[in-house]
């Protein structure tokens, strides 16, 4: 099944760790709040979208099935 | 053609006082128990006047809900009736009452009263004048789902709170309900009638709103599925109940069938609640000469042009292309003396002091949008605060765990469009309307210092 990021924006407070593991998928923005592709998570980045999703301090970020 | 009950219920004067215009309707409805002829309106007030329909009233116009003995039943006769949400977001009634049956747990019943918006009166005006529709809808709306758990929730006001109260002990002194109402407060917030807001309310928590998955069909109140609907559907539900789907659709248009009820704010600064059938000519609604823009859709709507807005009726379908929409009915006529910029940056200011601030790009986005939306209205402007604004505007949208960013900046895009013209006079150092004196309605006491939310 195709999954995508989210960020559940009530529980993100901007520590921006998520783009420095995922720069392929995540930037910030002006505020520092991460800035997430919409698009099915490819495959070859599997290993670092989970890192990212373990690491987020806040426990933010989630892979949920694509919309 | 629309029949009008003057707003009798204001959040500053609670109760059945001030103006009170006959309504121009055409009279009554059938004896209790026969079917009145469906294009009359009003249906949802009283033909006459705005006295608070009572228990024995309501019962020898209405009769009795008409339980139809098994859940489920309800739900095909919304779909054939083409009933959408009166809330806001004009969703299929069935499809929401349809998951919620399907849920494995029992589900939580709410009905919704809470109307944040400031420009809105017609939930008020509706509970207060015919509370025994709404709290028949929910009854019916439980049944429909095999619920026991039934709430309504409603801002805190003792005079309407006190009346609901003593509605909910006569009828349940009458043996009319089948499950238990409990009222319950929703807190003087634009956001507090947003459905996953009010399930955490309910919940015991501060009425935010929460991210979703799960929705709140899914896990609302206490994590159970949850039905939410707005106090006018339920209202609307009890006639359809009782009179069918043809009967409901004889009125509206085929694509968007029914009645609603509509916040009028006529460009002369009056404030009425009407019924009126979907699909009726604006102009018809609010005079549009000397009136420059109609806002639709309250302050998460869209200005649009009086010239584009007399040529339109109210429908998503004339609506949404001009990036308006019907909303929950409000309908505001902007005089021509007035500026639209000022108008919506006093509004956006308040907007964005209702964010709930859980979200970052909505706690730090919309602040800077008022602030250069302010910054457009005064005299020879920034020249880059309108794009930043609407730098700012891309980097909100869709970033909310609700639509609060976006319902804020689509209003905001919607006056840097319409009133462009009046964005030029104010770099040239000039303005429709230097005096200033607010158009717009905002609440007087907003409860931003006290950052009440539960």
């Amino acid at each position: 099944m195709k999954k995508e990021l989210r960020v559940d924006p009530t529980a993100c407070s901007g520590h921006g760790l998520c783009a420095e593991l995922l720069p392929e998928l995540i930037t910030l923005d002006e505020w520092g709040y991460p800035i997430v592709a919409r698009e099915p998570v490819p495959r070859s980045l599997d290993r670092h979208v989970r890192r990212a999703v373990t690491d987020c301090p806040t426990l933010a970020l989630r892979l949920l099935p694509a919309s | 053609m629309t029949y009008g009950t003057t707003v009798p219920y204001s959040a500053s004067s609670p109760g059945p006082r001030g103006s009170q215009r006959v309504s121009p309707g055409p009279a009554g409805t059938g004896p209790a128990g026969t079917g009145p002829a469906g294009g009359d309106l009003p249906r949802l007030l009283p033909v006459h006047g705005a006295v608070p329909v009572d228990l024995h009233t309501h019962v020898s116009r209405y009769a009795a809900p008409p339980y139809f003995g098994h859940p489920g039943q309800l739900i095909p006769v919304l779909k054939a009736a083409g009933l959408t949400g009166r809330g806001g977001a004009a969703f299929p009634v069935y499809r929401k009452l349809q998951a919620v049956a399907e849920a494995r747990t029992r589900p939580v019943v709410i009905g919704n009263g809470a109307e944040g918006e400031p420009a809105s009166d017609k939930d008020k005006s509706l509970l207060w004048i015919s509370p025994h529709l709404v709290l028949d809808g929910l009854q019916l709306a439980a049944e429909a789902v095999g619920s026991q758990a039934v709430a309504l929730y409603v801002h805190r006001n003792a005079r309407l709170q006190e009346r609901l109260r003593a509605a909910v002990a006569e009828r349940a002194a009458a043996g009319i309900d089948r499950a238990p109402v409990e009222i319950i407060d929703a807190p003087p917030r634009f956001l507090a009638g947003e459905e996953s807001a009010l399930a955490s309310r309910i919940s015991g928590q501060p009425a935010m709103p929460r991210f979703k998955p799960p929705r709140v069909f899914e896990r609302g109140v206490v994590g159970r599925p949850t039905l939410v609907h707005n106090v006018e559907t339920l209202a609307h539900m009890a006639l359809i109940a009782r009179y069918g789907p043809a009967w409901f659709r004889a009125v509206g248009t085929p694509g968007e069938p029914g009645s609603m009820l509509c916040t009028l704010h006529p460009a002369d600064g009056r404030r009425d609640v009407v019924e009126t059938a979907l699909g009726t000519p604006l102009r018809e609604l609010l005079r549009l000469d000397g009136t420059q823009a109609v806002l639709s859709g309250g302050y998460h709507g869209a200005w649009v042009p009086a010239a584009d807005a007399a040529r339109m009726t109210l429908s998503n379908e004339d609506l949404q292309p001009a990036g308006a929409f019907v909303g929950a009915g409000v309908l505001v006529a902007l005089p021509a003396t007035r500026c639209g910029i000022a108008e919506t940056a006093r509004v956006a200011r308040y907007l964005a002091l209702e964010s709930a601030g859980q979200c970052g790009p909505c706690f730090n986005g919309l602040p800077r949008i008022a602030a250069a939306l302010d910054e457009v209205a005064s005299p020879r402007p920034d020249p880059r605060a309108v794009t930043d604004m609407i730098r700012w505007a891309g980097l909100v949208e869709g970033r909310g765990a609700c639509h609060h960013p976006d319902g804020t900046t689509r209003f905001v895009r919607s006056a840097l469009h319409v009133f462009r013209e009046e964005i030029r006079n104010h770099s040239a150092g000039r303005c429709v309307d230097p005096a200033r004196e607010p158009f717009l309605p905002l609440p007087a006491d907003t409860a931003l210092a006290a950052a009440d939310w539960s």
